[in-house]
């Protein structure tokens, strides 16, 4: 859902100003720095690119907006974190835009699906917002943020590295892989208000397909993330939608979310960098489509491996981030409530 | 206004004539013996798409009125201030093995950008009070903090206050240069000011301050602008005034990058 209107926010595992470094005023150095306009520093543009194209390929591959990944990386540059989080918005919209093409040509995108959930994410990400805003007032923002980090990331890591590697084991052993529905209907799926979701193969209650959207906008603008890499292991384990179309429709939301994240923030806070963006999405479409097909090419355990191993590498990197002992015990951040 | 035509050099000494004319009108009025001409190599940094920081020299002269002596030697503080802003300084503590934000002071109006310059230590130069009261040296500057409803500034060995400068200058945004005034000949003297690449847009104020027998002698105060041009002020300023025509231009850029990208690579 698209990320709070704040900065301070997202990722607080990074101190935001104190990484902000640029290089020396060297005149003639550095010929392939580009300067940008509403982020106001210099950087390099390959640089960039390259975080473009490793960023598109994972969010190709898995489906996931790729903003937890981005914005720490930019935040690193010495952006700033309002304009990383905005910025990243419309490399993610193009990237999830050309994903969901593909994702559609193959017809493993289910619209029905991500319309529903869309409902759902945009009351989340409304009630997000005001969760944020009186978060702030108590200053404790940031430990919340970091907790849900490595709560959320540790328990969703961990769960997807098991089960992928469970249904690994079985293959080796010869077993044939489990039956796709095991057992009964979990008992959220049978509430009312039932609806067949043809492209997902599924008939379950809008109810839990509602709520998870409204949890993924919740912490989507708690977290200042896409929600992406959420909702993938979502789709999979709790409505038990096929993998390659959970990660089609996965990126179908991302896309309506990222696209009104670029006018909220253009419009609130005018923090969107448009050549930081341009920058970063002619990059990131690239890696997108090698991604995607990288992703198609892997069998569907494996792809849950390496996304649950990625989500529990960057919880392991909150943690430890949040328990040692920083380089420095003070920050300076700019104080954006006064004028 | 200076006629455009004028060749560079020929306008340079037009401004410093001028220049030097204000300040010898001006200096019987503010009661002091000498004034000061001062000259920026440009009064104008301005940022394009190539922009990765930049310096700028600074002359001045120390015209000493007839009857005063001239064979002592001044000292020199160049004090370059970039535009104000808020800033929080927070201090981490541990609690449940986790590094948490646990205090936080206000800066306000703290300048953005502040470069100190001399020919000598400014502890040398004068005593600390003075030093203090012309806020001359990077720790005699003022950082005003909020305490409760009051304002004010704190002693040096303050914590916050000490990080606050360690931190801006680990960020290049603040430094000091003792050796950062050369004297050229007995009375002119030089600076580089170096302007770095996330140096934030607005008018600086450059003041320099001349000391002779630890008193101050002279005060000069020039404007730098650090601007946006061409292409990135065109993209500043859309943003700023057009915020929902520049959202919905981004919006569909992203949609044609990543529809083209997407055509671009189709396989079948």
């Amino acid at each position: 859902m698209p990320p709070a209107p704040n900065p301070a926010k997202a990722l607080a595992w990074s101190d935001p100003v104190t990484t902000r470094e640029g290089p020396p005023a060297r005149k003639g150095a550095g010929r392939m720095t580009i300067y940008l306009p509403i982020a106001e520093l210099p950087v390099n543009i390959f640089t960039l690119l390259a975080m473009g194209i490793a960023v598109g390929f994972i969010s190709g591959m898995f489906g996931v907006g790729g903003g937890f990944l981005m914005t720490p990386l930019l935040i690193f540059l010495g952006v700033a974190p309002a304009v990383a989080v905005a910025s990243v918005s419309t490399h993610m919209a193009a990237s999830s835009f050309s994903g969901t093409l593909n994702y559609l040509r193959r017809k493993q995108v289910d619209k029905q699906l991500a319309l529903v959930l869309l409902a759902g994410g945009l009351t989340g990400t409304l009630a997000g917002v005001l969760i944020f805003m009186a978060l702030r007032r108590f200053g404790q923002l940031d430990l919340v943020i970091a907790v849900a980090y490595i709560v959320l990331l540790g328990a969703i890591g961990l769960l997807m590295v098991v089960e992928s590697l469970r249904a690994l084991a079985r293959r080796r052993r010869g077993e044939p892989p489990m039956v796709k529905r095991p057992g009964a209907h979990a008992w959220f799926l049978r509430m009312p208000f039932k609806m067949r979701f043809r492209q997902s193969r599924i008939y379950v209650s809008v109810i839990p397909v509602v709520v998870i959207g409204f949890l993924i906008g919740l912490l989507g603008a708690l977290m200042g993330i896409g929600g992406g890499f959420l909702l993938v292991p979502a789709l999979i384990y709790l409505l038990r939608v096929p993998t390659l179309t959970s990660v089609g429709t996965s990126l179908m939301l991302t896309l309506a979310t990222m696209l009104a994240a670029i006018i909220m923030q253009a419009v609130l806070n005018q923090t969107v960098d448009a050549v930081l963006g341009l920058v970063l999405m002619v990059g990131g479409t690239i890696g997108a489509q090698f991604g995607s097909r990288a992703g198609q090419a892997l069998r569907a355990e494996n792809l849950r491996l390496l996304l649950g191993l990625l989500v529990l590498a960057v919880g392991l990197r909150v943690a430890y981030d949040q328990t040692t002992r920083p380089a420095d015990l003070y920050a300076v951040t700019i104080d954006e409530r006064l004028p | 206004m200076m006629p455009a035509g004028m060749p560079p050099g020929l306008r340079r000494r037009a401004v410093l004539l001028l220049l030097a004319g204000a300040m010898v009108a001006l200096a019987p009025a503010l009661g002091r013996a000498e004034a000061l001409v001062l000259s920026l190599s440009k009064s104008r940094i301005t940022i394009t798409s190539s922009f990765t920081g930049d310096s700028i020299v600074l002359f001045g002269v120390i015209e000493a009125l007839p009857g005063r002596s001239t064979d002592t030697p001044r000292d020199v503080i160049v004090t370059v201030r970039g535009p104000n802003e808020s800033f929080v300084t927070w201090r981490k503590e541990r609690h449940f093995g986790l590094w948490v934000n646990v205090d936080s002071r206000s800066f306000l109006s703290a300048p953005s950008y502040l470069a100190v310059l001399s020919n000598r230590d400014p502890a040398e130069i004068s005593d600390s009070d003075t030093l203090r009261q012309e806020q001359a040296g990077l720790t005699h500057n003022r950082f005003l903090q909020r305490v409760g409803s009051d304002y004010a500034d704190v002693v040096p060995e303050d914590p916050f206050r000490q990080a606050f400068i360690r931190v801006k200058k680990a960020q290049g945004l603040y430094f000091e240069d003792s050796a950062g005034v050369t004297f050229i000949a007995p009375r002119v003297f030089r600076a580089v000011i170096p302007i770095p690449g996330i140096a934030p847009v607005g008018t600086y104020q450059v003041s320099v301050k001349t000391f002779l027998d630890q008193h101050l002698e002279a005060h000069g105060l020039l404007p730098l602008d650090v601007t946006k041009v061409d292409f990135e002020q065109t993209v500043a300023t859309a943003a700023q005034d057009h915020p929902w025509l520049y959202g919905l231009a981004s919006a569909l850029g992203a949609l044609a990058v990543g529809f083209i990208a997407s055509i671009a690579f189709r396989r079948d």
